[in-house]
């Protein structure tokens, strides 16, 4: 299996190569799809040349990117080409090799139920093969790199590229089971953007259930565990912050970069859903609605985090998706992100209800983006009451994606517990509504 | 959400739109016709109002009188042009300097990609000249532009004669708040776009062309003057610009109110206005000055020196003086005052020109259709499109068997894009044709050579064509052609509309199972080269000048010619866009019609 991970990554390393130096690279670093005021190749330039002139890299209200990056790009600010494609290569592995053991557990939990006679008969055609999983890890290393979101991504140096290698590293060193690695990953992932504090939760449920720890609050080792895991990752939290510290010597950044990317403050439009709401909003309202906003980011992880406590990885990919939609300044490359996840649930296929009309809207909206921001920015005909429609369908469309997967990952559980044809109380055929 | 979620009432949906679909299409085939039709039909439109107050209901008097004189300046220019053989500069430096303007000059050369034989140029050198009127009331922040071409032969001449009258009277009028740049420039739209994007520090298509020394504030809005006779019947009012954007409304609509007010007939599209709508004669004026205004449109070329303002975010028009055989005669010193009355009235603005529309379609100069009401037009054609996705859910195998016609299919399109030009010093080498034949041919032929040659590969590549291949292929063209066309009627509404009208059919009904020899006549004969060639008939029959079959043929070589052209010296993106994706999309449904 490494030989074809090779050629998929040397592929993808070729076809970002051939766009750095094409003439495609300029005018990508100015799409405000591909990059936000928070990861912008131009702002990272600008901190680096304020760090030179010795003033603090925050000063200018321009750079809004964590002082570890910049000090990362003072040294290899020659070779920045070449760190964004190895960042996007060490996401792929690591996802590659994520998917690959959480397989691995996958089925072999499937074997100890199918030994125990848990399954009920006629759900046989939903039992997974090692055949149909074979090749679900490249596939997964596939979308990542092949997808054309996280090649513009690259291709415009957008470090969300950067922030997406850490959280693909946190989930490997968590599948792989060392907790003291996925907190110093989560960490990291926090510190650089705030919102994968969230994954707190299902990293603590994949841990404990690796350590069959049940998930019971009267029980002493599930509390020691979990502290243990929040201090680990407390304390290297702490740490990376005081580092950062003592790099600049000054807190700058912290009203820098975590208040800016909580207060909302630059409204530049972008494929989310803050800036029209906030250009348009009387500034009397403005800090209500915007904790409204922030909330729905960390929201959904209580009730998720409950229904799916036994499939923390699934809580992943429902996590990461949410904070890709729902995030204060998203990009496309947040996007490809949690896409690279959809071959691990493929076998959810037959349960998908809209994902043929969910991909139509996405594929559509992907296109009518730089039409649209045309007519509005350059032609001057339209304004931005049509952008920000394709936004709101497109988020409308992500949404339905991800909640689409959601329903039919419960259906299928649902359906190996209950056998696959269910019957009504009378003996007819029923079916399952979503209500 | 309930019939996104609940699994019964998606399934009635679903029966629903299979069962009815052939006759749902046609419904929404003429249906999107006839309300494209209907548009021209008076009482569907609006009237026309200005929506700028700072140019709404400011009285102006019209006090240009000086029309005699800018006549003897259009004769001397007349014969300073015949003296030099071309563009007299310093007479033209030294006649604007005389009226109190600040003048520069600017040069610029070009080598077009290849000879244009229509305006008979290859290698292009030549100079604008310009004089800046400075404002004296406010400061210098912000600009308009009068301009007029300098064309070889004797016309035109009136153009500048006027512009230069104008010049010196404006000179003497103290309420100016907008610089007033006065700009003649040679070889029409080259010209133009040398000085624009001298004006502006852009160079977008790789001309050479010298630094402006002199500027003003940044332009609001600008108007070409074309004048070729002492005096006029009418005054022809031209919109369509690059790629077929269109000024704001309101610059038509001031346009008009002056018409009205000083009394010069004035057309749109050289079609004068009928007061009987409810007549047959005065719905098919209507529907003919609509159509006209679609074909420009879609053709995405300037047709007026005002086209490349347009790129600049600048609301621009061209104003064409017409003299035929018309009683009623307008004099120099009229198209003077009018033109007087717009500048003033410009000059009030204190924003850019935003409060009108800039989507619309003019079946006359005092009716519009918004974007709102021709939208759905398109809206129904492409609802089939739409009918025919959602029908069908399919995947499965076959993704890699359909992924060879896709990459054939553009490699023929990038090949039509790229080759008549870099291939043009081969062909001229070999046949015995001029540079110009020789790239309209070759793109002739490898647009045709592309008919031949997928439904040939995917055999040699993927072994036999499944039943599913084939549909999964369909779903893609289908879908892939609902989203480009859809982009293009958003941007261009009129290519949109014309390219969906022909190529949504071919669509609907193209299976590997239909008649092959009558299905590949029909689809031949709605690919989007015969819709070029259909149109070149229609907007020829409309301006009553209908021509022959020869004609046609050779007036469709020049039309391609111009396209190649008008894409490599002014970005127009009509030709990149059907050659490297319309072509493709309908060789992939012609590849279907081939499947076996």
């Amino acid at each position: 299996m490494a030989a074809p991970l090779t050629l998929v990554l040397i592929v993808a390393v070729t076809i970002r190569a051939v766009l750095f130096s094409s003439s495609l690279a300029e005018p990508l670093m100015e799409r405000v799809e591909v990059v936000s005021p928070l990861n912008a190749w131009k702002r990272v330039v600008e901190g680096l040349a304020l760090l030179d002139l010795g003033a603090s890299p925050y000063s200018g209200d321009v750079f809004h990117e964590t002082p570890l990056i910049i000090y990362l790009f003072h040294f290899v600010i020659d070779y920045a080409d070449i760190v964004f494609m190895i960042a996007d290569g060490i996401t792929a592995v690591a996802l590659y090799l994520a998917v690959q053991d959480y397989n691995k557990t996958v089925f072999r939990k499937q074997k100890y139920a199918l030994e125990a006679d848990r399954y009920p008969h006629d759900c046989l055609e939903l039992i997974r093969t090692p055949k149909e999983m074979y090749y679900i890890p490249l596939k997964v290393a596939l979308f990542y790199l092949l997808n054309p979101f996280t090649i513009f991504s690259c291709v415009a140096k957008s470090t969300c590229g950067l922030n997406n290698a850490v959280i693909a590293l946190f989930i490997l060193s968590t599948i792989k089971g060392s907790a003291f690695l996925s907190a110093v990953f989560l960490a990291l992932a926090t510190y650089q953007s705030i919102y994968p504090l969230t994954l707190f939760a299902p990293a603590l449920l994949f841990l404990l259930q690796r350590l069959y720890i049940p998930v019971n609050f009267y029980r002493p080792s599930f509390w020691l565990f979990t502290l243990q895991y929040a201090v680990m990752y407390l304390g290297s939290l702490c740490v990376i912050v005081c580092l950062s510290f003592f790099l600049l010597s000054s807190w700058d950044f912290i009203p820098s970069v975590y208040g800016f990317i909580l207060s909302v403050p630059d409204l530049t439009p972008n494929i989310g859903l803050f800036w029209y709401f906030f250009a348009e909003m009387f500034e009397h309202f403005r800090f209500f609605f915007i904790c409204v906003f922030q909330i729905n980011v960390f929201f959904y992880t209580i009730p998720l985090s409950i229904k799916l406590k036994e499939h923390p990885v699934f809580l992943i990919f429902m996590q990461i998706a949410i904070i890709s939609i729902f995030k204060s300044y998203p990009t496309v490359g947040d996007i490809s992100l949690y896409m690279a996840f959809l071959p691990v649930w493929s076998h959810l296929y037959r349960f998908l209800r809209n994902i043929f009309l969910v991909s139509c809207v996405m594929l559509a909206c992907s296109a009518l983006f730089p039409v649209l921001w045309h007519l509005w920015i350059y032609a001057g005909s339209a304004n931005s009451n049509f952008y920000y429609a394709i936004t709101l369908l497109f988020n409308v469309g992500q949404i339905l994606l991800v909640s689409d997967y959601f329903y039919a990952f419960l259906r299928r559980e649902h359906h190996l517990t209950h056998g696959l044809y269910l019957k009504r109380k009378d003996g007819s055929e029923a079916t399952l509504v979503l209500k | 959400m309930g019939l996104l979620s609940d699994p019964n009432r998606r399934r009635a949906l679903t029966n629903l739109l299979t069962r009815l679909n052939t006759p749902l299409c046609i419904v929404c085939y003429l249906a999107g016709v006839a309300w494209f039709m209907g548009l021209a039909f008076e009482p569907f439109t609006l009237r026309t109002y200005m929506s700028e107050n700072a140019m709404g209901s400011t009285m102006v008097e019209e006090r240009f009188l000086a029309g005699e004189r800018a006549l003897v300046t259009a004769r001397e220019f007349a014969a300073q042009k015949k003296k030099m053989g071309g563009m007299p500069v310093d007479w033209l430096v030294k006649a604007m300097q005389a009226r109190g303007l600040e003048v520069f000059t600017q040069s610029f050369s070009r080598t077009l990609p290849f000879p244009d034989e229509n305006k008979e140029r290859y290698m292009v050198h030549g100079t604008n000249v310009y004089g800046i009127l400075r404002a004296p009331r406010a400061p210098r922040t912000e600009a308009l532009v009068l301009s007029a071409p300098c064309t070889p032969g004797s016309s035109n001449n009136q153009a500048v004669g006027l512009l230069l009258g104008l010049a010196q009277y404006f000179r003497g009028q103290m309420y100016w708040a907008k610089d007033i740049i006065f700009l003649v420039n040679e070889h029409d739209l080259i010209g133009m776009q040398a000085w624009l994007e001298g004006y502006h520090h852009t160079n977008t298509t790789g001309m050479s062309w010298t630094p402006l020394e002199g500027r003003g504030g940044s332009i609001q809005a600008a108007l070409s003057l074309e004048l070729s006779s002492d005096i006029i019947t009418s005054l022809d009012l031209v919109l369509e610009g690059l790629n077929g954007q269109l000024p704001n409304l309101d610059l038509a609509n001031l346009f008009y109110a002056f018409c009205q007010k000083i009394g010069v007939l004035c057309t749109i599209q050289g079609k004068l206005q009928r007061n009987d709508w409810d007549s047959a004669a005065g719905y098919s004026q209507a529907v003919q000055t609509m159509l006209l205004m679609v074909l420009k449109q879609a053709s995405g070329r300037p047709w007026g020196d005002h086209g490349l303002f347009l790129r600049y975010h600048i609301e621009a028009a061209s104003i064409r003086g017409i003299n035929s055989f018309r009683q009623y005669k307008t004099d120099l010193t009229t198209v003077g005052k009018l033109l007087e009355g717009m500048f003033r009235k410009l000059n009030n603005l204190l924003e850019r020109l935003h409060q009108s529309y800039f989507f619309y379609l003019l079946p006359s100069l005092s009716r519009f259709v918004s974007i709102g009401y021709y939208m759905p037009a398109f809206g129904l054609l492409a609802a089939i499109l739409l009918l025919l996705v959602g029908m069908r859910e399919p995947f499965g195998p076959g993704v890699l068997s359909v992924l060879t016609p896709l990459i054939i299919s553009h490699l023929t399109g990038v090949a039509l894009y790229t080759l008549p030009i870099m291939a043009q010093q081969t062909a001229v080498e070999h046949f015995p044709v001029s540079e110009t034949e020789a790239v309209v041919l070759t793109a002739i032929a490898i647009y045709t050579a592309g008919l031949a040659l997928p439904h040939n590969t995917h055999r040699v590549l993927s072994g036999e064509g499944t039943e599913e291949g084939w549909r999964v292929l369909k779903l893609i063209a289908i879908f892939y052609m609902a989203v480009l066309l859809g982009c293009t009627a958003l941007i261009n509404f009129s290519l949109g509309f014309i390219l969906a009208l022909t190529l949504v059919p071919v669509a609907a009904f193209i299976t590997p199972h239909v008649p092959r020899v009558l299905s590949a006549l029909v689809m031949v004969l709605l690919s989007p080269g015969s819709t070029l060639l259909f149109s070149i008939f229609v907007y020829q029959e409309l301006q009553e000048a209908p021509i022959t079959l020869l004609e046609g043929w050779n007036l469709f070589l020049s039309v391609i010619s111009q396209g190649i052209l008008d894409h490599n010296l002014y970005g127009s993106l009509v030709y990149p866009l059907i050659s490297l994706l319309v072509y493709p999309c309908w060789l992939l449904l012609w590849n279907i019609l081939f499947w076996k």
